[in-house]
Protein backbone atom coordinates (compact mmCIF):
# COMPACT_ATOMS: atom_id res chain seq x y z
CA UNK A 1 0.00 0.00 0.00
CA UNK A 2 3.15 2.45 -0.24
CA UNK A 3 2.33 2.65 -3.60
CA UNK A 4 -1.06 4.51 -2.98
CA UNK A 5 0.69 7.08 -0.43
CA UNK A 6 3.45 8.02 -2.76
CA UNK A 7 0.74 8.15 -5.73
CA UNK A 8 -0.74 10.69 -2.94
CA UNK A 9 2.44 12.24 -3.27
CA UNK A 10 2.20 13.31 -6.42
CA UNK A 11 -0.90 14.66 -5.94
CA UNK A 12 0.04 16.52 -3.05
CA UNK A 13 2.97 18.31 -5.60
CA UNK A 14 0.03 19.75 -7.56
CA UNK A 15 -2.07 20.48 -4.76
CA UNK A 16 0.70 22.21 -3.12
CA UNK A 17 1.33 25.00 -6.30
CA UNK A 18 -2.94 25.35 -7.03
CA UNK A 19 -4.30 25.24 -2.90
CA UNK A 20 -5.46 29.12 -3.59
CA UNK A 21 -7.22 28.56 -6.89
CA UNK A 22 -8.68 25.27 -5.14
CA UNK A 23 -9.80 27.28 -1.94
CA UNK A 24 -11.45 30.22 -4.13
CA UNK A 25 -13.36 27.20 -5.98
CA UNK A 26 -14.22 25.15 -3.57
CA UNK A 27 -15.43 27.43 -0.76
CA UNK A 28 -17.04 30.17 -2.84
CA UNK A 29 -19.69 28.03 -3.71
CA UNK A 30 -20.94 27.16 -0.24
CA UNK A 31 -20.32 30.42 0.97
CA UNK A 32 -22.68 31.71 -1.96
CA UNK A 33 -25.59 29.68 -0.98
CA UNK A 34 -24.77 30.41 2.69
CA UNK A 35 -25.71 34.21 2.23
CA UNK A 36 -28.29 34.51 -0.38
CA UNK A 37 -30.60 31.76 1.23
CA UNK A 38 -29.65 32.32 4.88
CA UNK A 39 -29.78 36.01 4.85
CA UNK A 40 -32.41 36.15 2.38
CA UNK A 41 -34.53 32.77 3.45
CA UNK A 42 -33.65 33.55 7.12
CA UNK A 43 -35.49 36.91 7.10
CA UNK A 44 -38.96 34.87 6.07
CA UNK A 45 -38.28 31.59 8.36
CA UNK A 46 -36.93 32.79 11.42
CA UNK A 47 -36.45 29.52 13.86
CA UNK A 48 -36.47 26.01 12.97
CA UNK A 49 -36.08 23.15 15.20
CA UNK A 50 -35.18 25.67 18.34
CA UNK A 51 -32.75 27.36 16.15
CA UNK A 52 -31.75 30.25 14.23
CA UNK A 53 -32.25 29.39 10.38
CA UNK A 54 -28.42 30.42 9.47
CA UNK A 55 -27.31 28.02 12.09
CA UNK A 56 -29.52 25.19 11.23
CA UNK A 57 -28.41 25.24 7.70
CA UNK A 58 -24.77 26.28 8.22
CA UNK A 59 -23.48 22.48 9.40
CA UNK A 60 -25.20 21.47 5.92
CA UNK A 61 -23.07 23.82 4.34
CA UNK A 62 -19.68 21.88 5.80
CA UNK A 63 -21.09 18.58 4.54
CA UNK A 64 -22.14 20.47 0.52
CA UNK A 65 -18.31 21.58 0.55
CA UNK A 66 -17.03 18.10 1.46
CA UNK A 67 -19.01 16.74 -0.82
CA UNK A 68 -18.93 18.87 -3.62
CA UNK A 69 -14.46 18.66 -3.22
CA UNK A 70 -14.85 14.65 -3.58
CA UNK A 71 -16.68 15.14 -6.35
CA UNK A 72 -14.97 17.43 -8.48
CA UNK A 73 -11.47 15.92 -7.77
CA UNK A 74 -12.86 12.15 -8.79
CA UNK A 75 -14.81 13.16 -11.67
CA UNK A 76 -13.67 16.30 -13.41
CA UNK A 77 -10.24 15.42 -12.07
CA UNK A 78 -9.57 11.54 -12.49
CA UNK A 79 -11.26 12.10 -15.83
CA UNK A 80 -8.82 14.51 -16.60
CA UNK A 81 -5.76 12.92 -15.49
CA UNK A 82 -6.96 9.40 -17.18
CA UNK A 83 -8.20 10.69 -20.53
CA UNK A 84 -6.55 13.85 -20.91
CA UNK A 85 -3.10 14.19 -19.28
CA UNK A 86 -2.77 10.31 -19.25
CA UNK A 87 -0.96 11.15 -15.81
CA UNK A 88 -2.81 7.96 -14.66
CA UNK A 89 -1.18 5.80 -16.85
CA UNK A 90 2.45 7.76 -16.63
CA UNK A 91 2.04 6.85 -12.97
CA UNK A 92 0.82 3.31 -13.47
CA UNK A 93 4.34 2.54 -15.37
CA UNK A 94 5.70 3.02 -11.87
CA UNK A 95 6.03 0.41 -9.72
CA UNK A 96 2.57 0.54 -8.37
CA UNK A 97 -0.58 -1.77 -9.15
CA UNK A 98 -3.61 -0.47 -10.22
CA UNK A 99 -4.83 -0.54 -7.06
CA UNK A 100 -2.38 1.69 -5.70
CA UNK A 101 -3.09 4.43 -8.42
CA UNK A 102 -7.33 4.41 -7.49
CA UNK A 103 -6.74 4.45 -3.76
CA UNK A 104 -4.30 7.45 -4.48
CA UNK A 105 -7.26 8.95 -6.35
CA UNK A 106 -9.76 8.30 -3.78
CA UNK A 107 -6.79 9.39 -0.88
CA UNK A 108 -6.85 12.39 -2.61
CA UNK A 109 -10.68 12.96 -2.94
CA UNK A 110 -10.91 12.01 0.82
CA UNK A 111 -8.31 14.40 1.70
CA UNK A 112 -9.87 17.22 -0.62
CA UNK A 113 -13.30 16.57 0.69
CA UNK A 114 -12.30 16.77 4.61
CA UNK A 115 -9.74 19.63 4.03
CA UNK A 116 -12.32 21.93 2.44
CA UNK A 117 -15.37 20.74 4.79
CA UNK A 118 -13.39 22.09 7.11
CA UNK A 119 -12.47 25.32 5.30
CA UNK A 120 -16.25 25.93 5.93
CA UNK A 121 -16.44 25.19 9.13
CA UNK A 122 -13.98 27.23 10.02
CA UNK A 123 -15.95 30.55 8.51
CA UNK A 124 -19.21 29.49 9.76
CA UNK A 125 -17.50 29.06 13.74
CA UNK A 126 -16.18 32.63 12.73
CA UNK A 127 -19.31 34.15 11.76
CA UNK A 128 -20.53 32.65 15.48
CA UNK A 129 -23.11 29.67 13.69
CA UNK A 130 -21.24 26.91 16.00
CA UNK A 131 -22.52 26.80 18.68
CA UNK A 132 -21.32 23.27 20.51
CA UNK A 133 -17.87 22.60 21.17
CA UNK A 134 -18.42 18.62 19.61
CA UNK A 135 -18.07 20.21 16.18
CA UNK A 136 -14.11 19.64 16.79
CA UNK A 137 -15.36 15.86 15.83
CA UNK A 138 -16.73 17.03 12.36
CA UNK A 139 -13.25 16.99 10.63
CA UNK A 140 -12.99 13.44 11.97
CA UNK A 141 -16.49 12.39 10.99
CA UNK A 142 -15.82 13.72 7.22
CA UNK A 143 -13.36 11.33 6.52
CA UNK A 144 -16.88 9.11 5.65
CA UNK A 145 -18.59 10.81 3.33
CA UNK A 146 -15.38 11.93 1.76
CA UNK A 147 -14.59 8.13 1.11
CA UNK A 148 -18.05 7.67 -0.22
CA UNK A 149 -18.15 10.14 -2.37
CA UNK A 150 -15.20 9.86 -3.71
CA UNK A 151 -16.02 6.28 -4.70
CA UNK A 152 -18.92 6.76 -6.77
CA UNK A 153 -17.37 8.94 -8.29
CA UNK A 154 -14.14 7.30 -9.46
CA UNK A 155 -16.93 4.55 -10.12
CA UNK A 156 -18.81 6.99 -12.44
CA UNK A 157 -15.60 8.32 -13.83
CA UNK A 158 -14.72 4.59 -14.85
CA UNK A 159 -17.58 4.01 -16.58
CA UNK A 160 -17.89 7.14 -19.04
CA UNK A 161 -16.19 7.69 -22.21
CA UNK A 162 -16.72 11.18 -22.80
CA UNK A 163 -16.54 14.21 -20.44
CA UNK A 164 -20.27 15.70 -21.21
CA UNK A 165 -21.06 12.39 -19.66
CA UNK A 166 -20.14 13.86 -16.24
CA UNK A 167 -22.94 16.44 -16.50
CA UNK A 168 -25.77 13.83 -15.93
CA UNK A 169 -23.94 12.25 -12.45
CA UNK A 170 -24.10 15.98 -11.37
CA UNK A 171 -27.59 16.25 -12.49
CA UNK A 172 -29.09 13.24 -11.85
CA UNK A 173 -26.82 12.46 -8.69
CA UNK A 174 -25.27 15.10 -6.76
CA UNK A 175 -28.13 17.35 -7.16
CA UNK A 176 -31.11 15.38 -5.86
CA UNK A 177 -28.72 14.93 -2.98
CA UNK A 178 -28.49 18.16 -2.56
CA UNK A 179 -32.24 19.15 -2.79
CA UNK A 180 -33.24 16.70 -0.97
CA UNK A 181 -30.62 16.50 1.97
CA UNK A 182 -31.98 17.67 4.31
CA UNK A 183 -30.02 21.09 3.62
CA UNK A 184 -32.49 24.25 3.57
CA UNK A 185 -35.74 22.39 5.72
CA UNK A 186 -36.08 20.08 7.74
CA UNK A 187 -36.38 16.27 5.87
CA UNK A 188 -39.42 15.50 8.06
CA UNK A 189 -41.08 18.04 5.70
CA UNK A 190 -40.72 15.98 2.96
CA UNK A 191 -43.08 12.73 1.49
CA UNK A 192 -42.89 9.55 3.24
CA UNK A 193 -41.16 7.73 0.01
CA UNK A 194 -38.38 10.49 -0.33
CA UNK A 195 -37.83 10.10 3.23
CA UNK A 196 -36.73 6.30 2.93
CA UNK A 197 -34.87 7.30 -0.07
CA UNK A 198 -32.92 9.23 1.59
CA UNK A 199 -31.23 6.45 3.52
CA UNK A 200 -29.20 5.85 0.19
CA UNK A 201 -28.66 9.60 0.47
CA UNK A 202 -24.75 9.91 1.00
CA UNK A 203 -25.70 13.73 2.22
CA UNK A 204 -28.44 13.59 4.13
CA UNK A 205 -26.03 11.22 6.70
CA UNK A 206 -23.44 13.56 6.53
CA UNK A 207 -25.86 16.58 6.61
CA UNK A 208 -27.40 15.20 10.02
CA UNK A 209 -24.37 14.56 11.55
CA UNK A 210 -22.65 17.70 11.13
CA UNK A 211 -25.60 19.46 12.24
CA UNK A 212 -26.19 17.49 15.59
CA UNK A 213 -22.23 17.61 15.99
CA UNK A 214 -22.50 21.70 15.16
CA UNK A 215 -25.24 22.48 17.50
CA UNK A 216 -24.50 19.81 20.17
CA UNK A 217 -27.63 17.62 19.67
CA UNK A 218 -25.79 14.05 20.65
CA UNK A 219 -27.72 11.13 20.36
CA UNK A 220 -27.35 7.16 19.51
CA UNK A 221 -29.05 7.73 16.13
CA UNK A 222 -25.88 9.88 14.69
CA UNK A 223 -24.20 5.77 14.94
CA UNK A 224 -26.92 4.74 12.92
CA UNK A 225 -25.74 7.55 10.11
CA UNK A 226 -22.18 6.44 10.88
CA UNK A 227 -23.16 3.31 10.48
CA UNK A 228 -24.76 3.42 7.24
CA UNK A 229 -22.12 5.31 5.74
CA UNK A 230 -19.43 2.62 6.32
CA UNK A 231 -21.62 0.10 5.49
CA UNK A 232 -21.85 1.99 1.77
CA UNK A 233 -17.74 2.23 2.12
CA UNK A 234 -17.43 -1.38 2.31
CA UNK A 235 -20.00 -2.33 -0.14
CA UNK A 236 -18.75 0.02 -2.75
CA UNK A 237 -14.91 0.00 -1.91
CA UNK A 238 -14.01 -2.49 -4.19
CA UNK A 239 -16.02 -1.15 -7.20
CA UNK A 240 -13.67 1.70 -8.16
CA UNK A 241 -10.53 -0.84 -8.75
CA UNK A 242 -13.23 -3.51 -10.88
CA UNK A 243 -14.55 -0.66 -13.06
CA UNK A 244 -11.16 1.57 -13.54
CA UNK A 245 -8.81 -2.23 -14.49
CA UNK A 246 -10.19 -2.04 -17.81
CA UNK A 247 -9.64 1.61 -18.06
CA UNK A 248 -6.20 1.75 -17.27
CA UNK A 249 -5.16 -1.60 -18.70
CA UNK A 250 -5.34 -3.43 -22.21
CA UNK B 1 24.01 -14.95 -22.20
CA UNK B 2 21.60 -14.33 -19.58
CA UNK B 3 18.25 -13.68 -20.85
CA UNK B 4 16.49 -10.52 -19.55
CA UNK B 5 13.21 -10.94 -21.97
CA UNK B 6 11.80 -14.09 -23.86
CA UNK B 7 8.60 -13.98 -25.25
CA UNK B 8 6.70 -17.08 -26.65
CA UNK B 9 3.32 -16.74 -29.11
CA UNK B 10 2.20 -14.05 -27.18
CA UNK B 11 -1.24 -13.22 -28.86
CA UNK B 12 -3.70 -10.14 -27.85
CA UNK B 13 -6.96 -9.22 -28.89
CA UNK B 14 -8.76 -5.66 -28.74
CA UNK B 15 -12.40 -7.24 -28.82
CA UNK B 16 -12.25 -9.01 -31.96
CA UNK B 17 -9.24 -7.81 -33.74
CA UNK B 18 -6.09 -10.28 -33.39
CA UNK B 19 -3.44 -7.43 -32.39
CA UNK B 20 -0.75 -9.97 -31.90
CA UNK B 21 -0.69 -13.28 -33.54
CA UNK B 22 2.10 -15.05 -31.81
CA UNK B 23 4.66 -13.40 -31.17
CA UNK B 24 7.94 -14.43 -29.95
CA UNK B 25 11.78 -13.13 -29.30
CA UNK B 26 14.15 -13.02 -27.16
CA UNK B 27 16.33 -10.27 -25.46
CA UNK B 28 19.84 -10.90 -23.86
CA UNK B 29 21.49 -8.88 -21.34
CA UNK B 30 23.62 -5.70 -22.51
CA UNK B 31 21.50 -5.91 -26.33
CA UNK B 32 19.33 -3.32 -28.05
CA UNK B 33 16.66 -4.62 -29.39
CA UNK B 34 14.33 -3.78 -32.11
CA UNK B 35 10.53 -4.32 -33.04
CA UNK B 36 10.34 -2.75 -36.77
CA UNK B 37 6.90 -2.80 -38.42
CA UNK B 38 4.25 -0.22 -40.38
CA UNK B 39 1.73 1.08 -37.93
CA UNK B 40 -0.76 -1.19 -36.86
CA UNK B 41 1.82 -4.35 -37.10
CA UNK B 42 1.82 -4.62 -33.21
CA UNK B 43 5.23 -3.24 -31.63
CA UNK B 44 2.94 -0.60 -29.01
CA UNK B 45 1.25 -3.58 -28.13
CA UNK B 46 3.77 -5.74 -27.57
CA UNK B 47 5.91 -3.02 -25.23
CA UNK B 48 2.97 -2.50 -23.48
CA UNK B 49 2.78 -6.19 -22.49
CA UNK B 50 6.73 -5.77 -21.26
CA UNK B 51 6.22 -2.82 -19.35
CA UNK B 52 2.82 -3.71 -17.31
CA UNK B 53 -0.17 -1.75 -19.11
CA UNK B 54 -0.96 -5.20 -21.12
CA UNK B 55 -1.76 -8.38 -19.98
CA UNK B 56 -0.37 -11.12 -20.98
CA UNK B 57 -3.66 -13.25 -22.93
CA UNK B 58 -1.76 -15.82 -23.90
CA UNK B 59 1.30 -17.60 -24.96
CA UNK B 60 4.38 -16.65 -22.23
CA UNK B 61 6.65 -13.97 -20.98
CA UNK B 62 9.12 -13.84 -18.61
CA UNK B 63 11.06 -11.11 -17.70
CA UNK B 64 14.32 -11.43 -15.47
CA UNK B 65 13.42 -14.66 -15.40
CA UNK B 66 9.74 -14.34 -13.45
CA UNK B 67 6.70 -15.22 -15.72
CA UNK B 68 4.62 -12.45 -16.32
CA UNK B 69 0.95 -12.31 -16.63
CA UNK B 70 1.54 -8.29 -15.66
CA UNK B 71 4.15 -6.85 -14.86
CA UNK B 72 4.44 -6.44 -11.29
CA UNK B 73 5.56 -3.32 -9.61
CA UNK B 74 9.18 -5.45 -8.53
CA UNK B 75 9.71 -5.49 -12.00
CA UNK B 76 8.36 -2.06 -12.69
CA UNK B 77 11.15 -0.48 -10.15
CA UNK B 78 13.79 -1.39 -12.45
CA UNK B 79 12.67 -0.66 -16.27
CA UNK B 80 12.65 2.19 -17.53
CA UNK B 81 9.80 3.47 -20.18
CA UNK B 82 9.12 5.75 -23.05
CA UNK B 83 5.74 5.42 -23.77
CA UNK B 84 4.81 6.23 -27.84
CA UNK B 85 2.17 8.99 -26.11
CA UNK B 86 4.54 11.73 -24.65
CA UNK B 87 2.56 11.76 -20.74
CA UNK B 88 4.16 14.14 -18.86
CA UNK B 89 2.90 15.82 -16.04
CA UNK B 90 1.16 19.36 -17.60
CA UNK B 91 0.15 19.93 -13.58
CA UNK B 92 3.56 20.29 -12.72
CA UNK B 93 6.87 22.18 -14.30
CA UNK B 94 9.60 20.78 -15.74
CA UNK B 95 12.22 19.98 -13.00
CA UNK B 96 9.26 18.92 -10.34
CA UNK B 97 8.12 16.61 -13.52
CA UNK B 98 11.32 14.35 -12.69
CA UNK B 99 11.26 14.96 -8.83
CA UNK B 100 8.09 13.65 -8.39
CA UNK B 101 8.05 10.44 -10.96
CA UNK B 102 11.73 9.50 -9.11
CA UNK B 103 9.70 9.72 -5.68
CA UNK B 104 7.31 7.20 -7.34
CA UNK B 105 10.06 4.58 -7.23
CA UNK B 106 11.08 5.51 -3.80
CA UNK B 107 13.95 7.60 -3.85
CA UNK B 108 14.42 10.00 -1.17
CA UNK B 109 13.88 13.06 -2.00
CA UNK B 110 17.23 15.27 -1.97
CA UNK B 111 18.45 12.54 -4.31
CA UNK B 112 15.01 12.47 -6.37
CA UNK B 113 16.13 16.17 -6.81
CA UNK B 114 19.82 15.34 -7.46
CA UNK B 115 19.11 13.06 -10.01
CA UNK B 116 16.53 14.98 -12.16
CA UNK B 117 19.07 17.52 -12.41
CA UNK B 118 21.68 15.31 -13.55
CA UNK B 119 18.95 13.92 -15.89
CA UNK B 120 18.04 17.49 -17.16
CA UNK B 121 21.87 18.45 -17.86
CA UNK B 122 22.09 15.10 -19.61
CA UNK B 123 19.21 15.64 -22.53
CA UNK B 124 19.87 19.04 -22.57
CA UNK B 125 17.41 20.63 -21.20
CA UNK B 126 19.26 22.26 -18.17
CA UNK B 127 17.69 25.86 -19.35
CA UNK B 128 14.35 24.63 -18.73
CA UNK B 129 14.11 23.31 -15.13
CA UNK B 130 11.10 26.06 -14.34
CA UNK B 131 9.14 25.86 -17.85
CA UNK B 132 5.67 24.41 -17.54
CA UNK B 133 5.15 21.49 -20.26
CA UNK B 134 3.13 22.90 -22.59
CA UNK B 135 6.09 25.46 -23.18
CA UNK B 136 8.09 23.08 -24.80
CA UNK B 137 8.66 21.74 -28.04
CA UNK B 138 7.72 18.54 -29.82
CA UNK B 139 11.58 17.40 -29.29
CA UNK B 140 12.07 18.92 -26.06
CA UNK B 141 9.07 16.75 -24.50
CA UNK B 142 10.28 13.83 -26.02
CA UNK B 143 13.81 14.35 -24.27
CA UNK B 144 11.84 14.95 -20.75
CA UNK B 145 10.10 11.53 -21.51
CA UNK B 146 13.70 9.85 -22.01
CA UNK B 147 15.18 11.66 -19.19
CA UNK B 148 12.06 10.71 -17.28
CA UNK B 149 12.81 7.10 -18.39
CA UNK B 150 16.22 7.08 -16.94
CA UNK B 151 15.68 8.23 -13.23
CA UNK B 152 15.52 4.88 -11.81
CA UNK B 153 18.63 3.84 -13.36
CA UNK B 154 17.02 1.07 -15.25
CA UNK B 155 17.99 -2.63 -16.10
CA UNK B 156 15.96 -2.64 -18.96
CA UNK B 157 15.04 0.47 -21.26
CA UNK B 158 11.65 0.16 -23.40
CA UNK B 159 11.79 3.33 -25.98
CA UNK B 160 8.32 3.20 -28.02
CA UNK B 161 9.74 5.54 -30.78
CA UNK B 162 11.77 7.55 -29.31
CA UNK B 163 12.67 9.85 -31.91
CA UNK B 164 9.90 10.32 -33.65
CA UNK B 165 8.37 14.42 -34.21
CA UNK B 166 12.23 14.83 -33.27
CA UNK B 167 14.36 16.90 -36.23
CA UNK B 168 17.39 15.00 -36.96
CA UNK B 169 19.45 17.19 -34.86
CA UNK B 170 17.55 15.62 -31.72
CA UNK B 171 17.63 12.25 -33.27
CA UNK B 172 21.06 12.25 -33.74
CA UNK B 173 21.34 13.85 -30.08
CA UNK B 174 19.00 10.69 -28.49
CA UNK B 175 20.88 8.30 -30.88
CA UNK B 176 24.35 9.22 -28.88
CA UNK B 177 22.69 9.23 -25.68
CA UNK B 178 21.11 5.87 -26.24
CA UNK B 179 24.59 4.64 -27.45
CA UNK B 180 26.52 5.78 -24.30
CA UNK B 181 24.01 3.66 -22.14
CA UNK B 182 23.79 0.48 -24.29
CA UNK B 183 27.89 0.73 -23.57
CA UNK B 184 27.07 1.01 -19.93
CA UNK B 185 25.78 -1.82 -20.32
CA UNK B 186 21.67 -0.75 -20.38
CA UNK B 187 19.77 -3.27 -22.03
CA UNK B 188 17.37 -1.62 -24.64
CA UNK B 189 14.31 -2.60 -26.84
CA UNK B 190 12.76 -0.16 -29.23
CA UNK B 191 10.60 0.47 -31.84
CA UNK B 192 11.18 2.55 -34.91
CA UNK B 193 10.04 3.72 -38.26
CA UNK B 194 13.50 4.35 -39.52
CA UNK B 195 15.83 1.98 -40.71
CA UNK B 196 18.24 3.97 -40.20
CA UNK B 197 17.92 4.22 -36.14
CA UNK B 198 17.83 0.67 -36.02
CA UNK B 199 20.68 -0.23 -37.91
CA UNK B 200 22.86 2.11 -35.93
CA UNK B 201 21.35 1.42 -32.98
CA UNK B 202 20.45 -2.24 -32.75
CA UNK B 203 22.38 -5.53 -32.33
CA UNK B 204 19.61 -7.55 -33.27
CA UNK B 205 15.26 -6.92 -34.31
CA UNK B 206 12.89 -8.33 -35.41
CA UNK B 207 10.58 -7.34 -38.49
CA UNK B 208 6.82 -7.36 -37.60
CA UNK B 209 3.66 -7.22 -39.28
CA UNK B 210 -0.14 -7.67 -38.83
CA UNK B 211 0.91 -8.92 -35.55
CA UNK B 212 3.34 -11.22 -36.17
CA UNK B 213 7.19 -11.61 -36.33
CA UNK B 214 8.12 -12.09 -40.12
CA UNK B 215 12.15 -12.29 -39.66
CA UNK B 216 14.82 -12.22 -36.84
CA UNK B 217 18.24 -11.18 -37.26
CA UNK B 218 20.84 -8.96 -36.78
CA UNK B 219 20.85 -5.80 -39.50
CA UNK B 220 23.25 -7.41 -42.07
CA UNK B 221 22.37 -10.97 -41.23
CA UNK B 222 18.48 -8.90 -42.78
CA UNK B 223 20.27 -7.87 -45.40
CA UNK B 224 22.42 -10.76 -46.86
CA UNK B 225 19.53 -13.40 -46.09
CA UNK B 226 16.38 -11.39 -47.84
CA UNK B 227 17.83 -9.37 -50.76
CA UNK B 228 20.84 -9.12 -52.76
CA UNK B 229 23.36 -6.53 -51.84
CA UNK B 230 22.90 -4.11 -54.59
CA UNK B 231 19.74 -1.82 -55.54
CA UNK B 232 19.12 0.35 -58.56
CA UNK B 233 16.16 2.27 -57.61
CA UNK B 234 14.46 3.66 -61.24
CA UNK B 235 12.78 7.14 -60.40
CA UNK B 236 10.29 6.62 -63.35
CA UNK B 237 6.54 6.28 -63.51
CA UNK B 238 5.78 2.68 -63.77
CA UNK B 239 4.16 3.48 -67.47
CA UNK B 240 7.60 5.02 -68.43
CA UNK B 241 9.12 1.77 -67.50
CA UNK B 242 9.93 -0.52 -70.37
CA UNK B 243 7.74 -3.75 -70.03
CA UNK B 244 10.37 -6.06 -70.21
CA UNK B 245 13.12 -5.09 -67.82
CA UNK B 246 11.72 -7.60 -65.35
CA UNK B 247 12.33 -10.61 -67.39
CA UNK B 248 15.65 -8.80 -68.17
CA UNK B 249 16.92 -8.57 -64.85
CA UNK B 250 15.82 -12.26 -64.26
CA UNK B 251 17.66 -13.37 -67.11
CA UNK B 252 20.68 -10.96 -66.19
CA UNK B 253 20.21 -12.84 -62.21
CA UNK B 254 19.09 -10.26 -60.26
CA UNK B 255 15.34 -9.56 -59.14
CA UNK B 256 12.98 -6.72 -59.90
CA UNK B 257 10.51 -5.15 -57.52
CA UNK B 258 7.95 -2.77 -58.24
CA UNK B 259 7.09 0.26 -55.15
CA UNK B 260 5.15 3.10 -55.12
CA UNK B 261 7.88 5.36 -56.74
CA UNK B 262 8.86 3.91 -59.46
CA UNK B 263 10.63 -0.32 -59.67
CA UNK B 264 13.96 -1.32 -57.98
CA UNK B 265 16.31 -3.77 -59.18
CA UNK B 266 18.35 -5.84 -56.96
CA UNK B 267 21.51 -7.81 -58.01
CA UNK B 268 24.95 -9.24 -56.82
CA UNK B 269 26.86 -7.46 -59.51
CA UNK B 270 25.84 -3.70 -59.01
CA UNK B 271 28.44 -1.85 -61.38
CA UNK B 272 27.62 -4.76 -64.12
CA UNK B 273 23.57 -4.12 -64.18
CA UNK B 274 24.75 -0.48 -64.06
CA UNK B 275 26.24 -0.56 -67.36
CA UNK B 276 23.46 -2.89 -68.42
CA UNK B 277 20.66 -0.54 -68.34
CA UNK B 278 21.23 1.96 -70.54
CA UNK B 279 21.02 -0.49 -73.23
CA UNK B 280 17.60 -1.62 -71.79
CA UNK B 281 16.14 1.91 -72.37
CA UNK B 282 16.58 3.39 -69.00
CA UNK B 283 18.55 6.46 -68.40
CA UNK B 284 21.13 6.43 -65.92
CA UNK B 285 19.82 10.17 -64.80
CA UNK B 286 16.84 8.60 -63.74
CA UNK B 287 18.45 5.57 -62.21
CA UNK B 288 20.34 5.61 -58.53
CA UNK B 289 22.81 2.58 -57.52
CA UNK B 290 23.29 2.08 -53.91
CA UNK B 291 24.51 -0.93 -51.28
CA UNK B 292 20.78 -2.91 -49.95
CA UNK B 293 19.58 -2.09 -46.64
CA UNK B 294 17.19 -2.80 -43.68
CA UNK B 295 14.65 -0.49 -46.00
CA UNK B 296 14.59 -3.05 -48.52
CA UNK B 297 14.04 -5.83 -46.54
CA UNK B 298 11.48 -4.13 -44.97
CA UNK B 299 9.63 -3.54 -48.61
CA UNK B 300 10.37 -6.90 -49.31
CA UNK B 301 8.91 -8.63 -46.73
CA UNK B 302 6.03 -6.35 -46.01
CA UNK B 303 5.19 -5.02 -49.56
CA UNK B 304 5.70 -1.31 -48.92
CA UNK B 305 8.09 0.82 -47.39
CA UNK B 306 8.35 2.98 -44.10
CA UNK B 307 7.01 6.10 -43.87
CA UNK B 308 8.46 8.78 -44.51
N1 LIG C 1 -6.69 0.20 -27.13
C1 LIG C 1 -6.94 -0.31 -28.35
N2 LIG C 1 -8.21 -0.65 -28.70
C2 LIG C 1 -8.47 -1.19 -29.91
N3 LIG C 1 -7.55 -1.43 -30.84
C3 LIG C 1 -6.28 -1.12 -30.58
C4 LIG C 1 -5.91 -0.55 -29.32
N4 LIG C 1 -4.57 -0.34 -29.33
C5 LIG C 1 -4.13 -0.77 -30.52
N5 LIG C 1 -5.14 -1.23 -31.28
C6 LIG C 1 -5.02 -1.81 -32.63
O1 LIG C 1 -4.12 -2.89 -32.55
C7 LIG C 1 -3.25 -2.88 -33.66
C8 LIG C 1 -1.81 -2.82 -33.17
O2 LIG C 1 -1.60 -1.57 -32.56
P1 LIG C 1 -0.19 -1.13 -31.97
O3 LIG C 1 0.31 -2.20 -31.07
O4 LIG C 1 -0.38 0.22 -31.40
O5 LIG C 1 0.70 -1.09 -33.27
P2 LIG C 1 2.01 -0.27 -33.61
O6 LIG C 1 2.59 0.25 -32.34
O7 LIG C 1 2.90 -1.26 -34.30
O8 LIG C 1 1.62 0.84 -34.53
C9 LIG C 1 -3.64 -1.69 -34.52
O9 LIG C 1 -4.45 -2.16 -35.56
C10 LIG C 1 -4.41 -0.81 -33.59
O10 LIG C 1 -5.40 -0.11 -34.29
MG1 LIG D 1 2.96 2.14 -31.80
Amino acid sequence: MIGAFRVLSRHWQVFARTWLHNLMFNVAEPLLYLSALGFGLGMLIGDIEGVSYLQFIAPGMVALSAMYSATFECTYGTFLRLHYQKTLQAILVGPVTVGEVIAGELLYGMFKSVLFGVVILIVVSILGLVPAVTAVFIPLFLVLPGAVFSILAVCYTAMIKNIDQLNYYITLAIMPFFLFGGLYFPVGNLPDWVQQLNWLNPLYHSIEVCRALALGQISDRLWVHVAVLSAMIIVLARLPLRLMKNRLLV
Amino acid sequence: MKQIVVAESLTKHYGDFPALKGVSFNISEGECFGLLGHNGAGKSTTLKMLYGLARVESGQLRLFDHPISLTPPAIKQILGVVPQEDNLDPDLPVLENLITYARLFGIGRAQAREKSLAMLRFMGLDAKEESLIDALSGGQKRRLVIARALLNSPRLLILDEPTTGLDPQGRHLVWQKLRGLKSEGVTMVLTTHYMEEAAQLCDRLVIMHEGLVLTEGTPSELVASHVLPFVIEIRLPLDAIPDDIGDRVNAFGGEALPVMEGLFLYTREGNRLWQQIGDWGLPQHSCFLRPASLEDVFLRLTGRGTEP
